[in-house]
């Protein structure tokens, strides 16, 4: 309650305050009038009852005031929310883009994390892209959450207003592993997320880091999302584990037939552009989309030099 | 009655034999009273599946990780607990059940207008549950969408979505039709005197029900025949990737969805109007307010549907419309409460079991009501929207509303329907675990949405463990109360006379009748000369 994580933190929570106070209060006399009227009106106390039509005055009364009421409330939830739709002009702007089951943040400069990284007190603009089905940006801290809808671009914003790590989830349902695609908002002060930006963004250091064999293609498997169902520790999870799946033979199902093929560049081309046509046995088929549109061929070799590396 | 020796003896409606006789006579009839139990049986049998899954359920979560069921078949369980319960047990519900039962009896009238659509109402509900049911063993595995089968991912999952849609399909037309038989009967065949405003309130509630049946049903059904076409055909009605639009889906369906919500309410809020001024042995206060406040449920309730998809990226001005229109569908129900407690001002309660679940149902379903005035608001809505206190919510008024109903309606006409008389002391207390246990499991979800917990959520972060185990346990409580409430009434013993036609001095026509009721039920057809609650 009230912590301030952001600037919708106390206009929401004061709409809490007063739906919930006024709810408590009515819940908790109507339920005591009601238990006073059964003692004292029990057949033993009140052996006649007395009868009693209504009262047209008291139903205009039990009309009138429930309508102000509702309409304090009304007001309370619009005013907490209506900032939450116009997001300033100078806001920082960056675009979440939502998959089965991963997120991925990309910034103005082409950055792109899979945490969300923000700086503190000021205005940071999301924009909303899904690539498959619905799902739903949520960061409870901050009060604000929005569907992300594919086919269309919706928008959020907010101004962090604490440093800290707060939880992001998805709540829209959308599928096996639903439950399991969060990820953290991690809010620094200017100067430590301009330092965060400048070293993210810094093409000669990042060019150094890729002479490493494997490192680009670690971040690309991590921006898209990959290991949300591909572990890199052998571990089973909705896909097979990368780990020293280079050069492997797995048992595939093609066309409801079963046959045997080597994991080598060919087959992980396909496997990641059209991921349905070959699905390795004991897995279900129709898990993964196709990624034709966010990896191009060369990325893809950079992911087949990581994945080498992963013995 | 004294004059047994002079009336030839008529045979009641469980021992009549028609032409056909035992199960077949069952199957074939079209005695408003035993299409009633043919839906009772039915639906208690489903209800307690949905009880089972729902336990399942809870128990998976007692902890993080993986306990009892992995990820998919959990997916598959929420579905189907939620087909369940919705399709086929609380949209039918108190309406299909003691409207068949009653409604007639109530109204004075020997059967609804259409006794053999009555029948095929029941045939399609059973077709429906079938088909639904089917889904689970047919095709590439149990549908994983949720009861609400959103677009595009119904669209696009490989389970088995298109049997599942096309039972709730047929459903759509047993409830239709209950609605079309219950308001033609309601016109059509009142007692000479009955005039509208001397009709129970029970039969008033089944008569803005019927209306919703009718007019919002269809768009469902239109609704899910779209999405069998486009998983078939391809169509591209709500596929982005092909054109469609996902939002144009939850329009769709909550255009339906939340019109059922009052399907689903108004005839539970119909049996605690009958239940409450027979126990409080006093006329109901306010009748033509609670008749007025039915009718504005019903018709209110169609322009409300958007509160739904307040997270969806719909314009803000249907946003705060939406809002406030949610908001005035609250007064109704409200004003339905006041009227209910100052009923039992100056009256000579009697406390019996039927009255101390109507009077749980009150409680229950205040919480529900109130906790769904923060979900009606919009900056609250966008917190809690999709969390765990949406599920707290909808449980609080569909279980806590409609089931508490349910049972209450059940021990107040369980005498006239069976000729049994069961034990009071033991029903009481399954009451009371039942009501402990169902707060205790309902109860922390709201907590647990307020902290953040989003719904439809197989595993969960360690911050919401604790209260995660108190709403597991409280879930163990409710099946132990669920247990003795329903072993109880399978013990109750067969009587005759008084005790069991007219037990609670009832002032409404089942009680001038003999229990069980006899076919057609009036020896002779009633003349009604005064309102349905004058002690």
């Amino acid at each position: 309650m009230y912590s301030g994580a952001s600037n919708f933190v106390t206009a929401t929570d004061t709409a809490f305050v007063v739906i919930i106070g006024i709810s408590v209060i009515f819940l908790v006399g109507i339920t005591a009038i009601m238990l006073w009227f059964i003692y004292r009106y029990s057949k033993k106390r009140n052996p006649v009852a007395t009868q009693i039509h209504g009262s047209n005055t008291l139903e205009v009364v039990w009309t009138i005031i429930p309508t102000i009421l509702v309409l304090v409330m009304f007001f309370y939830g619009w005013a907490g929310y209506s900032p939450m739709r116009n997001a300033p002009k100078d806001a920082m702007k960056i675009r979440a883009t939502a998959r089965m089951w991963s997120w991925m943040f990309e910034y103005e400069n082409g950055i792109k994390t899979d945490t969300l990284y923000v700086p503190l007190d000021k205005a940071v603009a999301l924009d909303l892209i899904s690539v498959d089905v619905i799902h739903s940006l949520y960061i409870p801290a901050f009060r604000v959450k929005e569907d992300m809808v594919p086919g269309k671009t919706n928008k959020m914003w907010f101004i962090a207003q604490k440093e800290g790590k707060y939880e992001l989830f998805c709540t829209e349902y959308c599928g096996l592993s639903h439950s399991y695609m969060f990820t953290e908002v991690k809010v620094l002060p200017q100067k430590e997320f301009d330092a965060w930006y400048a070293r993210m963004s810094d093409t000669t250091l990042q060019a150094e880091a890729a002479k490493t064999p494997g490192v680009k293609g670690k971040q690309l498997v991590q921006m898209n999302g990959c290991i949300a169902c591909h572990s890199v520790d052998g571990s089973k999870l909705i896909g097979p584990s990368f780990k020293g799946i280079y050069g492997q033979t797995h048992s595939v199902i093609t066309n409801d037939k079963e046959r045997e093929v080597v994991v080598d560049d060919e087959y992980i081309k396909r496997a990641i552009y059209e991921p349905n046509d070959d699905v390795v046995k004991g897995y279900t088929k129709g898990m993964m989309i196709s990624y034709k549109e966010q990896l191009s061929e060369a990325e893809i070799a950079e992911i087949i030099e990581y994945l080498k590396t992963l013995k | 009655m004294a004059e047994h020796t002079e009336t030839k003896y008529l045979p009641n409606y469980l021992e009549y034999q028609g032409k056909h006789k035992g199960l077949l006579g069952w199957l074939t009839t079209t005695d408003h009273k035993r299409i009633g139990l043919l839906y009772f049986y039915s639906m208690m049998t489903f209800f307690l599946a949905g009880v089972v899954m729902g336990l399942l359920m809870k128990f998976e979560l007692i902890s993080p990780g993986e306990q009892i069921m992995g990820a998919q078949t959990y997916n598959g369980l929420f579905t189907l607990h939620g087909l369940t319960m919705i399709f086929l047990f609380v949209i039918p519900g108190v309406a299909a059940v003691y409207g068949n039962f009653f409604l007639p009896i109530l109204i004075g009238a020997k059967d609804v207008s259409f006794p053999r659509l009555n029948l095929m109402s029941w045939y399609l509900y059973i077709l429906g549950a079938i088909v639904v049911l089917s889904s689970q063993f047919m095709g590439d595995g149990p549908p994983d969408t949720g009861w609400t089968f959103y677009a595009p991912y119904s669209l696009k999952t490989q389970t088995n979505v298109v049997a599942a849609v096309t039972g709730a399909f047929i459903l759509g037309f047993s409830s239709i039709l209950t609605g079309l038989n219950f308001v033609v009967t309601m016109h059509r065949l009142r007692a000479p005197g009955m005039g509208w405003l001397r009709m129970p309130l029970f039969a008033w509630s089944l008569y803005g029900t019927g209306w919703i049946q009718l007019l919002a049903t269809p768009i469902v059904g239109i609704t899910f025949l779209m999405v069998i076409a486009e998983r078939l055909l391809g169509i591209g009605f709500f596929d982005p990737a092909i054109g469609g639009d996902p939002i144009l889906y939850q329009h769709l369906f909550w255009i339906y969805s939340h019109p059922a919500v009052y399907i689903m309410i108004l005839p539970a809020m119909g049996a605690i109007t009958e239940i409450i001024p027979t126990f409080a042995r006093k006329t109901i206060f306010g009748y033509t307010a609670i008749v007025i406040s039915s009718m504005a449920i019903a018709f209110v309730g169609y322009f409300v549907w958007g509160h739904h998809m307040f997270t969806s990226g719909m314009s803000s001005t249907s946003r705060w419309v939406f809002s406030l229109l949610t908001f005035l569908v609250a007064i109704p129900s409200a004003i339905k409460v006041f009227n209910w407690t100052a009923t039992l001002y100056k009256g000579s309660i009697n406390i019996q079991p039927p009255f101390l679940w109507a009077i749980s149902f009150i409680f229950v379903f205040m919480i529900g009501g109130f906790s769904g005035l923060v979900l009606g608001s919009l900056a609250t809505d966008i917190h809690t929207h999709d969390t765990a206190f949406v599920v707290a919510h909808f449980h609080y008024i569909v279980f806590g509303g409609t089931g508490f109903a349910f049972f209450g309606a059940l021990h107040y006409w369980f005498p006239k329907m069976f000729a049994r008389v069961y034990n009071t002391k033991v029903a009481n207390i399954g009451l009371l675990i039942f009501f402990i246990g169902f707060n205790m499991l309902y109860f922390p979800m709201f907590y647990l949405g307020l902290i953040g917990m989003p719904r439809r959520y197989y595993d969960y972060l360690p911050m919401f463990h604790n209260a995660n185990i108190l709403s597991t346990v409280g879930s163990w409580i409710l099946a132990i109360g669920l247990i003795i409430i329903i072993v109880n009434l399978f013990r109750a013993r067969k009587a005759t006379g008084k005790i069991v036609d007219d037990p609670w001095d009832g002032k409404t026509l089942e009680w001038t009748t003999s229990s069980p009721p006899i076919v057609e039920n009036f020896e002779e057809i009633p003349v009604v000369d005064h309102g349905p609650y004058e002690y």
